[in-house]
């Protein structure tokens, strides 16, 4: 196991009255292993996340970092370890013990997913409006006026024009699609955001523009997100945090620009070195 | 005055009268008996069977009679009927590798052992249409006699197909071995094959006809479901496999017909006896091999019984059978052929016909209901609509637009 | 005719395959259970769910009345009231005030049933979801965790689209809080019959091998908006037999000049009030 090497790691402790009281990590994972058959994917993944805190999972393909992923959403499910996760209530509570109802419920209220290809993340059929008042629906609100006044204002926080509410997101641009898929993921209020690869598979100018709004609405709306990319220019601009993975495993933890600036690991120094410098 | 737009049990009678009439045709000509649809209608009394899932060549007959020759409509008859029928026992499996053959080949072998046997096959056939047949037959004979050595006489000119199984023999073989040994055992000594599933103990089957299906559904109510499937739709999900979507890269290991023994154990014995034989025709086909982490890859099997000479049907079970294990075998189940939840649910004559022509039932109470609304949605747009705007805009929304 | 077949067709053991599963529905009304469904010697597609259901509830005393699209008169109710009159030699009736059990296609009859009636339905597809998922091992998963906000944005698009909720029958209920579930095919007019109806409501789907109850007495919903609420559908004309302006009309074209009359869908309640001296509209 690697030991974080320079982010003070407070574990959760439920006698601990901070703790209690919701001010300790928002997800705190622990031991976190996963196989394929036999080959294993991910093996002894700790992580924390606290509020507010934008965190970059980066490393090549294969890495593991979309397993992570889909092991920290429960779309996956581990064999070793524990998600821990503060609710609301300030409760920790293990994401993979919960029962199925209680995860969706969660997964509902406080996470959002934004998947890599925006087409995997929205209903390509029906309305950008519907798209974004969905999720709110889903949580019991009936008013269409005001669904309708939410998805507008979503729309133009991502910076989609008002007249586009009643077209499909079939018809939408890439870019626009994923700028779609964020304000679906984030008009529920959600404490933390899981991206996977979200600037992935567009043109270097639309990147740019998604890269600006991202960084805009989460320090915005002081989003906890873990992030997962290939691109380290992308975890530089946008993250707090950086922890690189290689085979399954984390190798390296630390402030974004720290790890950058002078990767300890040999495996970060060969990404570093192999990215050209902003 | 009110206009009677609704039936009545008069229209009804007298549409059954008409229908009655209709079955006789004209009453010069002579009227069909079982045994004529049985011996000369074989393979429609055996669809009729398989579908129709009761195995009664006398009943199917009839079924096929009183259908005036629509077989779905036979089929319906037949599986109205059987839901009446107790069931005394089940059956032991067969063994078809016990069965006495009348026809047995393979795609995958030039020979092997117990021969090819082509049997009664319109495979070699030219498509010709035999005026011979057309002629009223000699009072003393049958037709039958007459006809097929004239069919038969056809597959030996120099029009014959390119690649026909070698050594062929019309019939069985001379000194037959009593059964033939099964090509997917020779082929599984050495391995290259997956084994049959399941192993022992055997579990007790699940049975369509007393659970419903459910998804999802396990291989032996997938198999059910395709024995008493359409042929015409299976035939085109095969076919739509061979053509990519969601290939299974298909051989016909091996396709055999014949007799086979049914036998059940009384439960007053405690040892099983033979109450029968039933004619069935088994289809295993050789699918894409696959391999897993640390294990040599192999053959798969997908597998087709039917009862009777159903050849086809039988075929293309067994390609949709390995189409549908796709997703347990790491293939996806993405291609229309690959997912059970469209296959299964659409494959029954029976539901996909009765639900077909519910649509002329009567819909009047829904169809109004649509028009009712229409009309609304139209004067809403009516009124809605300012001066100079194209009727066509949509209408606001009742001061819900930011 | 009836010989060689058991009293209403169906044999015991399914008979009491077949309640077990109607209890179960009424145990938790709303949910769609399971079941082996027979085929009968009637189509599926034509009422078989109905079928099954009236078999294995039917007794020797029950009077049983047969309805579609609200009239006893139309071909298929002819044909299932004489099919159970043959197999079951029970009592059949055209009164709904005088039915134990009233088995129907696509109405509810406009006289308000009481306690101890049972109204069987048919239904074709009882899934309310699957028009937009069609995937019933998905749809599983959504009942169970009453995760239904999909069905909403349906209704959310037709107002984008039409201005209004275009359901116009089989509209999607919300049962006792809990269950979404599809009416059948009976028009939205008839929905609001179903909330809190002293009788008891079955619903079988025999192609699609799902039975569903709601007991009586319990609270049924039709889904909506608050500010869409559910609006039940008009005519502003009267019969013309009994001149009644509060039934649902079945509309009757007269000629090609586009002259037409409307009539009650529900033959029974309008041949009681013509009896009880109503006319119709001029």
């Amino acid at each position: 196991m690697i030991p974080c090497i320079s982010v003070p790691f407070d574990p959760a402790d439920p006698d601990d009255p901070e703790d209690a009281a919701g001010d300790g990590p928002l997800l705190e994972v622990s031991g976190l292993g996963f196989a394929y058959g036999s080959r294993m994917a991910l093996a002894d993944v700790d992580l924390t996340l606290w509020p507010g805190e934008v965190l970059a999972v980066a490393g090549e393909s294969g890495s593991g970092k979309t397993t992570l992923l889909g092991c920290l959403s429960g779309e996956l499910a581990p064999q070793a370890g524990r998600v821990g996760f503060l609710t609301r209530e300030g409760k920790r509570v293990d994401m993979h013990s919960l029962g199925e109802a209680e995860r969706r419920r969660l997964l509902r209220t406080d996470w959002g997913i934004v998947r890599q290809n925006p087409r995997d993340g929205l209903r390509l059929a029906v309305s950008a409006g519907a798209n974004v008042g969905e999720p709110l629906m889903v949580l019991g609100h009936r008013h269409y006026g005001w669904l309708r006044g939410q998805a507008g204002d979503w729309l133009d926080r991502v910076e989609i024009p008002a007249d586009r509410i009643d077209d499909p997101p079939a018809t939408f641009s890439g870019g626009m699609q994923q700028r779609l898929q964020i304000a679906r993921n984030l008009v529920t209020d959600p404490r933390i955001v899981l991206m996977d690869e979200p600037t992935g598979g567009l043109d270097v100018s639309v990147q740019a523009r998604l890269l600006d709004l991202l960084r805009r609405l989460v320090s915005e709306l002081d989003l906890a997100v873990v992030l997962v990319t290939h691109d380290l220019a992308v975890a530089r601009l946008l993250a707090d945090r950086l922890v690189v993975m290689k085979d399954g495993r984390i190798v390296e933890t630390g402030l974004t620009d720290q790890v950058l600036d002078d990767p300890q690991h040999a495996y970060t120094q060969l990404l570093v070195s192999s990215v050209l410098q902003p | 005055m009110y206009v009677a737009v609704k039936g009545g049990e008069a229209a009804i009678d007298a549409a059954h009268a008409a229908l009655a009439r209709k079955r006789r045709g004209d009453p010069e000509v002579p009227d069909l008996s079982l045994e004529q649809i049985d011996q000369q209608l074989a393979l429609a009394v055996d669809r009729v069977m398989l579908e129709g899932s009761v195995y009664d060549r006398e009943l199917a007959a009839l079924a096929v009679k009183q259908a005036r020759g629509d077989l779905l409509e036979a089929i319906f008859l037949l599986r109205a009927y059987r839901t009446t029928l107790p069931r005394l026992a089940a059956s032991r499996p067969l063994e078809t590798g016990q069965m006495v053959v009348a026809r047995r080949i393979s795609a995958t072998f030039k020979d092997l052992p117990g021969g090819q046997v082509l049997g009664a096959t319109f495979d070699y056939t030219h498509r010709l249409l035999d005026f011979d047949l057309a002629a009223a037959p000699p009072p003393d004979d049958g037709g039958g006699a007459g006809a097929a050595p004239a069919a038969a006489a056809r597959t030996d000119d120099e029009f014959a197909p390119a690649d026909p199984p070698e050594n062929p023999q019309a019939g069985p073989p001379a000194s037959p071995p009593a059964s033939p040994p099964r090509v997917s055992d020779l082929v599984g000594r050495d391995g290259l094959i997956e084994p049959a599933q399941p192993s022992d103990p055997e579990p007790a089957p699940d049975d369509l006809t007393r659970q419903p299906l459910r998804f999802p559904a396990s291989r032996d109510l997938r198999l059910q479901a395709l024995a008493r499937g359409d042929e015409g739709f299976l035939v085109s999900l095969a076919y739509s496999s061979q053509r990519g979507h969601g290939t299974t890269h298909p051989f016909a290991g091996e396709i055999r017909q014949g007799e086979v023994a049914v036998e059940i154990v009384p439960e007053e014995l405690g040892f099983p006896v033979t109450i029968g034989t039933v004619a069935v025709t088994e289809c295993e086909m050789f699918g894409q091999f696959v391999g897993a982490q640390g294990e040599p890859p192999r053959f798969t099997r997908g597998y087709g019984l039917t009862f009777g000479e159903s050849e086809r049907k039988a075929m293309a079970m067994a390609i949709v059978d390995r189409a549908l294990r796709s997703g347990e075998l790491g293939g996806g189940t993405a291609a229309p052929a690959q997912d059970a939840e469209f296959v299964l649910p659409h494959s029954d004559t029976v539901e996909a016909s009765g639900f077909l022509q519910h649509l002329k039932l009567p819909h009047y109470v829904d169809f109004q209901s649509e028009l009712e609304g229409l009309r609304r949605m139209h004067a809403g747009l009516a009124a809605a609509a300012p001066a100079g705007t194209a009727a066509g805009d949509e209408a606001p929304d009742d001061g819900t637009l930011p | 005719m009836t010989a060689g077949y058991n009293f209403a067709y169906l044999d015991e053991q399914t008979k009491r395959m077949i309640r077990r599963a109607i209890l179960k529905g009424v145990a938790v009304p709303g949910y769609q259970v399971p079941f082996a469904s027979r085929e009968m010697p009637l189509p599926f597609g034509w009422g078989t769910g109905g079928i099954q259901v009236t078999a294995s509830i039917l007794g020797y005393h029950d009077v049983l009345k047969v309805i579609d699209q609200g009239a006893d008169d139309t071909t298929n109710a002819v044909s299932i009231r004489r099919f159970f009159a043959r197999v079951a030699g029970v009592a059949t009736t055209t009164r709904t005030t005088e039915a134990t059990i009233i088995q129907t296609r696509h109405r509810i009859p406009e006289t308000p049933l009481r306690a101890g009636q049972i109204m069987v339905f048919q239904v074709p597809i009882p899934e309310p979801l699957r028009w937009l998922e069609p995937r019933e091992s998905e749809n599983r998963k959504s009942h169970a965790m009453a995760d239904y906000g999909a069905m909403h944005v349906k209704l959310y698009e037709d107002i984008v689209r039409y201005g209004q909720i275009a359901t116009s029958y089989d509209y999607p209920v919300r049962v006792a809080g809990r269950y979404l579930m599809a009416p059948s095919p009976i028009p939205k007019f008839d929905n609001p019959k179903l909330d809190r109806s002293p009788a008891l409501m079955l619903f079988g789907a025999g192609r699609e091998k799902r039975i569903y109850a709601i007991p009586p007495h319990t609270p049924v919903v039709s889904l909506d908006f608050e500010d869409h609420p559910f609006r039940l559908q008009r005519w502003t004309e009267a019969c013309s037999q009994c001149g009644d302006t509060a039934s649902f009309l079945d509309e009757i074209l007269m000629d090609d000049q586009g002259n037409r009359r409307f009539v009650c869908s529900d033959t029974d309640h309008c041949a009681a009030r013509q009896a009880a001296g109503q006319g119709g509209a001029p």
